[in-house]
């Protein structure tokens, strides 16, 4: 009862602060703040949109003063040129190789040993897990020399191997964020399943990863976008132009005089059009993964 | 304490990917950068030890001079300039009074899905002479630079690369800013405190983890930034934006000089370390003061 009276008493303070959501000095604020965020906005989207338009413009079209944001015509010339030119297909089934062994490969081999990181007790674990944190940090560039040289070695340079294989020997990044997530999880279900005799890999395989679908979709999802958009990886291993991906066919694209904007846009718009999509639907892992990645500061 | 030696047996069986990678792919390769970072190493031939040859070339090398001066460049203008976007952005996408900030958010972010390539093309094609930055100031009556062929220009084109990829460091922000207690506002809204005085005196403090994780993870990117630069300027005009890790790469798989890469990689290794621990250091010191 006593608190139905307080907030009795509360109430007509409120109702004025609320009123002055709408005072003069108030939406006058807002429209700056407003303004600030749209003029911002604008120039954040604009080089997208220069690059979707761009999609069915004309070279003379794309350096016209003044310039336009719509084409003159939706034509679909640019992306005709880029299939008959390029082997287009060949580069986008090259990609789809190696994604699909990123995402596969990150899944497997990130659940298990993030699970070894947290679900199980083991001495010295967490000093183990501190060493798995540093080597996130640590920059590729210091290993790029020896490991090309090891997979020359190896005979690996020109195959997809050093893209694809290393995937499944675990990502700091990935058993970080896996970690992270089923640490969440309650010791007591495992530790029942336990008292049932149910091994380990069994608790792994029934019990605790059809609960971590959250972060798995969250990993998957970076997998897929990071061996989408990579460009050093290729560049460096991928000399023969038979086994190009789509971000590497398309800095080769450039190369020429001619710059071929058009088709350069093209081209852009269709590998940016997958990730926009799977962006869209799948809104909330995106946002869920960067915003663990922060947490660990 | 069997039950125990099970537990150890399973939880090795589990982790075994990573200590296979680990190896493999990063304790190997750390090693081997160091013994060749002592070597003159041209691939076709062996390794051979030439001492501290490596470390003391690179400090009489220009180059490698103009790639540490640029990339302190970065650091000091870029990553501030960045960083000061971000919070901004952040604070006003956060803004309680503001009740549709849901597409803003979306479309902050939506640079950070471009893959790299395709940025960099876009910012070749934005930044020429002819290109559309500089009709949008000449609209505004500025004759605008040939901003990737000059040598003062070049680098600021490459800091608004840098900022239109806020995305990832503005939705860590804005975790971070809702962990901030909406009563501090309402007591310094209360005691006077207009939206500036709250912003530095309660959100940046009470932010400052935060901040430290974004700065340090630019920090990081700069160094090792150099697909972008390769693509846009490969490092030029004059060298100009010739940053760390392009120059690194351009040895390693142009000259193919793998000792003296290797001694790059070693030192920016070391900078990179030096500049985490320092900076956390620094947050453990802001840590005893209290909240």
């Amino acid at each position: 009862m006593e608190e139905t009276k307080t907030t009795k008493a509360r109430k007509p303070r409120k109702r004025k602060y609320e009123s002055l959501e709408y005072a003069p000095s108030m939406i006058a604020k807002k429209c700056v703040w407003y303004g600030i965020l749209i003029a911002m906005a604008i120039a954040f989207v604009a080089p997208i949109m220069f690059m979707f338009f761009g999609t069915f413009k004309t070279s003379q079209e794309l350096a016209r003063v003044p310039f336009d944001w719509l084409p003159d015509h939706w034509r679909l010339d640019n992306i005709k040129t880029l299939f008959t030119k390029l082997p287009f297909f060949l580069y986008l089934r090259n990609t789809l190789i190696i994604v699909f062994f990123n995402i596969v490969g990150s899944l497997v081999s990130n659940s298990l040993v993030a699970y070894g990181f947290s679900r199980i007790e083991w001495p010295g674990r967490d000093k183990v897990f501190i060493l798995v944190i540093i080597t996130m940090i640590l920059p590729f560039q210091v290993v790029m020399v020896p490991l090309y040289l090891l997979f020359s070695k190896l005979k690996w340079i020109g195959t997809f191997l050093p893209l694809t294989l290393t995937c499944f020997f675990g990502n700091s990044f990935y058993i970080f964020l896996l970690r992270q997530f089923l640490v969440g999880i309650p010791q007591e279900i495992s530790s029942a399943a336990k008292i049932d005799g149910s091994g380990e890999f069994r608790i792994f395989w029934q019990l605790t990863l059809p609960l971590c679908k959250p972060a798995l979709a969250t990993v998957g999802i970076f997998a897929f976008i990071r061996s989408w958009n990579d460009y050093i990886g290729p560049l460096i291993f991928l000399p023969d132009s038979k086994l190009f991906t789509l971000s590497l066919a398309i800095s080769k694209l450039k190369s020429n005089l001619d710059p071929q904007w058009p088709l350069l846009m093209s081209a852009g718009t269709l590998m940016v059009l997958p990730v926009l999509l799977l962006f869209f639907v799948l809104q909330q892992y995106f946002i869920q993964g960067v915003t663990m990645s922060g947490i660990k500061g | 304490m069997a039950y125990r030696k099970k537990d150890l047996r399973n939880a090795l069986l589990f982790i075994s990917p990573w200590i296979v990678g680990f190896l493999a792919f990063t304790l190997y390769p750390i090693l081997s950068s160091l013994y060749y970072s002592f070597c003159e190493y041209k691939v076709i031939k062996d390794p051979v030890w030439i001492g501290l040859a490596n470390y003391i070339n690179l400090f009489k090398d220009a180059t490698y001079i103009d790639a540490l001066q640029n990339t302190l460049y970065m650091l000091l203008i870029g990553v501030p300039v960045t960083t000061a976007t971000a919070i901004t952005v952040s604070i006003l996408l956060n803004n309680k009074h503001l009740h549709h900030t849901g597409p803003f958010k979306v479309i902050f972010f939506l640079p950070t899905l471009i893959p790299t390539i395709v940025t960099c093309f876009l910012w070749i094609w934005m930044f020429d002479y002819n290109g559309i930055v500089n009709k949008c100031l000449r609209f505004f009556g500025i004759k605008g630079p040939s901003w990737l062929n000059s040598v003062m220009w070049a680098k600021p084109a490459f800091v608004f690369f840098m900022i239109w990829t806020i995305g990832n460091a503005v939705i860590i922000y804005l975790a971070g800013l809702q962990d901030i207690d909406e009563n501090l506002y309402e007591a310094a809204a209360i005691d006077g405190a207009g939206f500036v005085r709250q912003t530095t005196t309660i959100t940046i403090p009470l932010l400052r983890h935060t901040i430290l994780f974004n700065v340090v993870t630019l920090i990081i990117g700069v160094f090792q930034w150099f697909a972008e630069p390769l693509i846009i300027t490969e490092g030029g005009p004059a060298n100009s934006t010739m940053f760390y890790s392009l120059y690194l790469y351009q040895n390693a798989f142009r000259y193919f000089k793998m000792g003296y890469a290797s001694a790059m990689g070693w030192i920016l290794l070391l900078i990179s370390l030096t500049i985490i621990l320092v900076l956390f250091r620094a947050m453990r010191f802001g840590e005893s003061y209290g909240d």
